[in-house]
């Protein structure tokens, strides 16, 4: 009885040191692609950082708004902040591919899925950023023809200009995660399509005099703005 | 060679035909049948009368009239200029148009110089097709320096309304003699001559790409002369023609004029940072002569706009402009309207932040050169303020003060320009 007992203990215990000797060379080869890994993401985040500030992205994403937006959310620069997503997602994909030589069952499907889902986070990230840019340019371009055209609100229609824009990309940015696609589609075309709506009433019905002379300021030939006292500046 | 880009073949053809002149009149038009007619006379008569026996061609490069521009200048015949004056020329006047594309306006001053260089002409012309009240000695005195007396850039001085052109008074003429040490009254000139090697330098120089120099080449030609060592002139014209009220519209006029001026500070820092005062250049007549005559005036929509952008286009103005001077900005715009003054040296700094600004491209260069409207016109308010009752030595008195503070403040541009404040 007592044989049998240390004979199953140390058949277990063999076994225990012939699994922990099969798994040690897959750990060991896990932490050396990770720490490859992080030396790798370490270089590619300082890269990136390089040449970032060589691009004066930082720059790009403060007439984007970008900048002003990372600063109201205590986050460092864009640059900054970039490279270190750079790092991280670099450094996590090693680390996963290190999982991966443990042959855990189970943990190989999430990781290609993790893998596939990348690009696509990826473009959804560039998707944000032109999309701000975009939105950006254009509610400021708005704003400064309104001003010097001297029409009632500026601010708001440029803000009304930013808001469209940023409510599209939000809708494009979920399709390409394919996140609520079909919730943010139907909410997407009922809101634009109730801001349009309400601009047309507006522009019709409200501002009919506006629109009159508008309209024929744009299509009826000989019909000038009055300008009689201002000055030519040249 | 920039003429094998520029002309067409059939122009090119025409101009081979011509060989070579010795003088070149060029005249940009766009649906200018109206006033062309009695400018290509002036101008025939012009070179009939004072360059008689010098080879000469008019050159009328056409944006695309639909009114029968080019037809209206090749039509006008040498004849229509002989019986007045009892004109004789011993040479041919060649009179040829060409349609330079639908592109930017610049793109007709580029024809015209392109041609110049293909017919290797010595002393060369720029009229406006809107000049009506041209005179025939116009001619000589814009071509005589050059042809006579090798001055490279003969620009013009006027008669004016002691109310116009005041882009051209606070900001393009004290700021180009504050940077570039020239005295030039107009730098941005309608009419204007210029020698054949300036204009060669200039139509071959590597900017035509760019949009400034496709829209508005006219600064960016007068800077070239300035910084490249050329012989400036002025030479008084007579009153402006009188301009249509609402035809000139601001924003475009500050694209043209200051988006121009901005725009040269970077390719010739060298030479602006290093600049000596500034020194008067040879004249020839009044460098200043004002029409005092009353004018209606609307000041308090210029106040309104002031007022509107200051308020409105805050974010805009934060990227752009110092926190000092900003503030300044918003004390001045808070108060009433009999002690509203938009002074000379916060007006500098105002136009010298902005050419920082567009130099660091802190957003699109066209949003910081529409921000400025504004602020001009408030500064016009201002000076409308101040010189209602003003004389004619009152002006000048004013614009030599202007110009002081552009000078003066020129190390503050300097500094932040090298990234200080």
């Amino acid at each position: 009885m007592r044989d049998m007992i240390v004979s199953e203990l140390t058949q277990a215990m063999q076994e225990l040191a012939r699994g922990f000797a099969h798994f040690l060379p897959r750990l060991i080869v896990m932490l050396i692609i990770a720490f490859v890994g992080w030396v790798i993401a370490y270089i590619l985040k300082v890269v990136l950082r390089a040449i970032l500030r060589l691009a004066q992205f930082d720059k790009l994403s403060e007439s984007a708004g970008a900048a002003h937006l990372l600063t109201q959310a205590a986050l460092p620069s864009s640059t900054e902040l970039l490279s270190r997503f750079g790092f991280w997602v670099a450094w996590l994909g090693f680390l996963l591919l290190g999982v991966s030589v443990l042959g855990i069952a189970g943990l190989q499907e999430h990781i290609s899925n993790f893998f596939l889902f990348l690009p696509r986070l990826f473009v959804a990230l560039v998707i944000v950023f032109f999309g701000l840019l975009a939105a950006s340019f254009f509610s400021r371009a708005a704003l400064l023809a309104a001003v010097n055209a001297n029409l009632p609100s500026p601010r708001l229609l440029s803000l009304s200009i930013r808001t469209i824009i940023i409510v599209f990309v939000l809708s494009m940015v979920f399709e390409e995660l394919g996140v609520g696609e079909q919730t943010m589609l139907v909410t997407f075309g009922t809101a634009f399509g109730a801001v349009m709506l309400g601009f047309a009433i507006a522009f019709g019905l409200g501002g009919q005099r506006l629109a009159q002379r508008f309209l024929e300021r744009r299509f009826l030939p000989g019909t000038k703005e009055e300008k009689e006292d201002e000055l030519p500046p040249l | 060679m920039a003429e094998e880009s520029v002309l067409r073949d059939d122009f090119l053809r025409q101009l081979i035909s011509v060989g070579e002149v010795d003088i070149l009149v060029g005249l940009a038009t766009h649906n200018n049948a109206k006033t062309v007619g009695p400018v290509v006379k002036a101008i025939q008569a012009g070179i009939l009368t004072y360059f008689p026996r010098e080879r000469a061609a008019i050159i009328n490069a056409d944006g695309g009239s639909r009114d029968g521009t080019p037809d209206l200048v090749t039509r006008v015949s040498i004849d229509d200029a002989r019986p007045a004056g009892n004109l004789r020329t011993l040479r041919t006047l060649h009179s040829i148009s060409t349609h330079y594309g639908n592109g930017p306006s610049g793109s007709a001053l580029r024809t015209i110089l392109a041609a110049a260089e293909l017919l290797r002409a010595k002393a060369c012309a720029v009229i406006s097709p809107e000049s009506v009240n041209i005179e025939p000695d116009w001619i000589s005195r814009l071509l005589r320096p050059i042809y006579n007396e090798n001055f490279d850039l003969v620009l013009p001085l006027y008669r004016r309304h002691k109310f116009e052109g005041l882009l051209m008074r606070n900001v393009i003429y004290p700021m180009t003699r504050s940077l570039y040490g020239c005295r030039i009254r107009e730098p941005y000139a309608t009419e204007f001559g210029f020698s054949g090697r300036l204009g060669s330098d200039f139509v071959n120089r590597d900017i035509w790409s760019h949009e400034m120099a496709r829209s508005g080449p006219e600064l960016p030609l007068t800077v070239a002369a300035m910084t490249g060592g050329y012989r400036l002139y002025q030479s008084f014209l007579g009153t402006k023609a009188p301009m249509d009220r609402g035809s000139n519209d601001l924003v475009p006029a500050l694209r043209h004029t200051v988006g121009a001026l901005f725009w040269s500070l970077q390719p010739n820092f060298a030479v602006w940072s290093a600049s000596p005062n500034s020194q008067p250049v040879p004249t020839v007549g009044p460098e200043s002569e004002v029409a005092l005559e009353p004018v209606r005036v609307n000041r308090k929509r210029l106040r309104d706009a002031f007022l509107t952008g200051v308020a409105e286009l805050d974010p805009v103005f934060r990227s752009i402009l110092s926190p000092s001077t900003l503030a300044e900005l918003q004390q001045i715009a808070g108060r009433s309207e009999d002690d509203f003054r938009y002074p000379a040296e916060l007006w500098v700094k105002t136009v010298y932040e902005f050419a920082v600004s567009y130099h660091k491209s802190v957003m699109s260069r066209d949003h910081i050169i529409q921000a400025l409207a504004p602020l001009y016109r408030g500064r016009m308010f201002s000076f409308l303020a101040e010189n209602r009752n003003g004389s004619a030595e009152d002006i000048e008195h004013n614009i030599e003060t202007l110009c002081g503070e552009f000078e003066r403040l020129r190390p503050y541009l300097l500094k932040m320009w090298n990234g200080g404040e």
